[in-house]
């Protein structure tokens, strides 16, 4: 049960989201290593005002700037059943 | 394990591995051991554990990038900078690619808790065709956390021993040793040995084949051929590969929610976040605002430095040189090489510097200060900066000449000149903040609300021009976010131990070599000259009286000297903020200015420098002409 893409900024806090894009760049390689890859599920843990945002992937917190956030692609997955908290 | 390229692929594979044999006594005298790892996982310790020499263990993101190497028994062990795989994106990346490159062993130190993050290294390495051993470390973590690793299936998996410890307590330290000599050639990703294959002739090296496939530029210069282009798809084949082991080693019994992570997201979360700051801020000026920068410099400059001290150097000197001659005024005189400088840097900069370099490990192993990066993050990002920047701006506030040095850890060029302009400009360091402090108290509270929302402007200013002029963009913030955990006593105070001693090390030459340089300006009357050509500066356009140019050079020497100069002339209160706000904009102590050029370059030290100048004249002369 996908919707359309939005960009990871605006993802709302505590949802999980699937990975649909990551932009080409410095910034690809680091974000592999991170595991933040097309098809990866993360969930969006905080959303500070300006767009910076939290995500926790596998219990791996990682910050990103707004300016890399809104390059990269999410859909929600629609569903909180994998929530632990 | 499944293959992906199938079974008839599989004997050509086989024929091209070498047997993986370990160690052996005889071979291992010499060895090159290098402690590779993602940031954070604890390599530090092992080296420690192993060498007995301190090095630097960093909990932010790359904070090391001095390479550290010593002996354990017949070994040479290199402890490297913490990196999320080898390749050149960054200064610590290419040290630690050196470093494995050359080595003979990897000791791959692995969170055990973040397995998902660490083990893109860790099959990076193996990849790369190095003999390695795993150290599964922070299994305590693990156990808290309600997981449990199959170690046995996941050595199994990755083709090299994998060892559990806990550095903070130094469990399974003793396996240090066996897993030096037991480490082999692992299990690469199976999709690669086709990828592979046609690079390795050419460099004769599987290590730096692998590394020129995956696109790195200098090792592939270093061969005179074309990096290649396959990163993505080699990075992301093991990223998929590596996901496949986890799922298969890892599982979770009872997920429970920890109070530090709580206490984690709580300051990550603009709410909680600030308040958190703030109290985080409080703590610290508690600490080092009033505990060491009033009672314990008060006691060390004044009681130790001026009363014991100086007079006592003074009377050696004159012993063998007439105090007023050349030689004597250059020893001991105003500026005195043995005397001021001297008191400046043991009396009152040192305990400053241990007291902020204190703060700074406590906010760094408890792994705040990532989350404090995160949090002004955007904030930052309008003066051009990330939130990384937070460092060194916090630190200037102790001392800029310390937090000049540490702006090289900054992603760019970029950042690190507007961070470095920023500090020079508009960043009052401790010693003259204590002074500004009395000064303005004297003058009344709107005297203080004038003062501070001058300098947060031009701070500002000064940031939002360099960010729309300087040609380029901000980095992102992207990074880690380490667990919260209670830093541990004996690594703080090592950490502060050996970067008060790294800075004074490095700062102590610059500040004898501009007490120097003035001492001669004033034996040979260019500083007269020079505060001639200031006087109608200061009293046409600033409107202080003409003995306030006397501070203005004295400034130039030490910041706070040029404050505490104001003391003694009979200012009104707008008069007060006028001196302040051009003595704090005005161009920083002669050290920093000498750390400057050695940092950033003649050009831009001298652009910056003079800038200073024009600036606090401009904007002392401007609130001069408004209020006076």
């Amino acid at each position: 049960m996908e919707t359309g893409s939005i960009p990871l900024h605006q993802a709302t806090k505590g949802s999980y989201v699937v990975i649909r894009h990551v932009p080409e760049g410095r910034s690809k390689a680091q974000l592999i290593r991170l595991g933040i890859l097309k098809g990866q599920l993360v969930r969006c843990l905080e959303r500070l005002p300006g767009g910076t945002v939290v995500i926790e992937k596998n219990r791996q917190e990682i910050a990103i700037g707004v300016a890399l956030a809104r390059m990269i692609l999410v859909a929600y997955t629609g569903t909180d059943l994998l929530s632990n908290s | 394990m499944t293959d992906a390229y199938g079974l008839l692929s599989h004997d050509h594979v086989e024929k091209h591995k070498h047997i993986g044999v370990s160690v052996s006594r005889e071979e291992s005298s010499n060895l090159k051991v290098a402690l590779v790892g993602n940031p954070n996982v604890g390599k530090s310790l092992f080296f420690n554990y192993l060498c007995g020499v301190y090095v630097d263990v960093s909990n932010y993101p790359g904070t090391t990038v001095e390479l550290m190497n010593g002996r354990f028994k017949s070994f040479e062990v290199f402890d490297t900078p913490g990196v999320y795989g080898i390749s050149s994106f960054s200064d610590e990346e290419v040290v630690t690619r050196d470093v494995v490159l050359q080595a003979d062993v990897v000791l791959n130190i692995v969170d055990a808790a973040h397995l998902e993050r660490d083990l893109f290294l860790t099959q990076q390495l193996i990849d790369m065709g190095k003999r390695v051993s795993v150290m599964l470390n922070f299994m305590d973590d693990v156990k808290k956390l309600g997981l449990q690793i199959d170690r046995e299936l996941l050595s199994s998996c990755l083709g090299v021993p994998v060892f559990a410890t806990t550095a903070t307590s130094r469990e399974g330290f003793e396996q240090i040793e066996p897993a030096i000599e037991q480490a082999r050639r692992g299990e690469p990703d199976p999709s690669l040995h086709h990828r592979l294959h046609g690079m390795l002739s050419v460099t004769g090296s599987e290590a730096e084949a692998l590394l020129i496939l995956e696109g790195d530029e200098a090792i592939a210069r270093q061969h005179g051929i074309q990096p290649g282009v396959e990163r993505d798809a080699a990075y992301i084949d093991r990223r998929n590969h590596v996901n496949f082991i986890i799922s298969a080693v890892l599982s979770e019994k009872n997920l429970r929610k920890r109070f530090a992570t709580s206490l984690g997201r709580w300051s990550v979360n603009a709410w909680t976040g600030i308040p958190m700051l703030l109290i985080a801020l409080y703590l610290i000026y508690l600490f080092v605002g009033r505990l060491v920068a009033q009672d314990i410099v008060n006691f060390t400059e004044t009681t130790l430095g001026h009363q014991l001290w100086e007079p006592w150097i003074r009377g050696v000197v004159v012993h063998y040189v007439p105090a007023s001659s050349w030689l004597g005024t250059l020893l001991v005189g105003e500026f005195g090489v043995v005397s001021m400088t001297v008191t400046y840097l043991l009396f009152l900069l040192l305990p400053l510097v241990i007291a902020f370099y204190l703060s700074l490990a406590i906010m760094e192993d408890s792994g705040y200060l990532p989350r404090l990066a995160t949090l002004v993050d955007r904030s930052l990002n309008a003066l051009g900066l990330n939130g990384s920047a937070i460092i060194p701006l916090i630190l200037g506030f102790g001392c800029v000449t310390m937090a000049t040095i540490t702006t090289r850890l900054l992603g760019s060029e970029r950042e690190k000149r507007i961070s470095t302009a920023i500090l020079q400009f508009a960043i009052p360091c401790s010693a003259q903040l204590a002074v500004v402090a009395a000064l303005l108290t004297g003058a009344g509270f709107s005297a203080i609300l004038i003062y501070s929302a001058t300098i947060f402007t031009v701070f500002v200013a000064i940031g939002t021009i360099l960010h729309r002029t300087l040609p380029g963009t901000t980095t992102p913030l992207l990074i880690d976010l380490p667990t919260m955990r209670l830093p541990r006593f004996d690594n703080v105070i090592r950490k502060t131990a050996y970067r008060t001693y790294f800075f004074m090390k490095e700062a102590t030459p610059w500040f004898f070599t501009g007490a120097l340089g003035v001492g001669i300006m004033q034996a040979t009357g260019l500083l007269m000259v020079w505060e001639n050509l200031l006087n109608p500066l200061t009293t046409g356009w600033l409107q202080l009286p003409r003995a306030a140019s006397t501070a203005f050079v004295m400034g130039m020497v030490r910041r706070d000297f040029g404050a505490a100069g104001l003391f003694q002339l009979a200012l009104t209160p707008h008069q007060v903020i006028v001196s302040l706000v051009t003595i704090t904009l005005f161009t920083p102590c002669i050290a920093s200015l000498m750390v400057m050029l050695k940092e950033r370059g003649l050009k831009e030290a001298l652009v910056v420098w003079t800038g200073t100048w024009v600036v606090a004249f401009l904007v002392g002369g401007l609130l001069s002409q408004i209020l006076i």
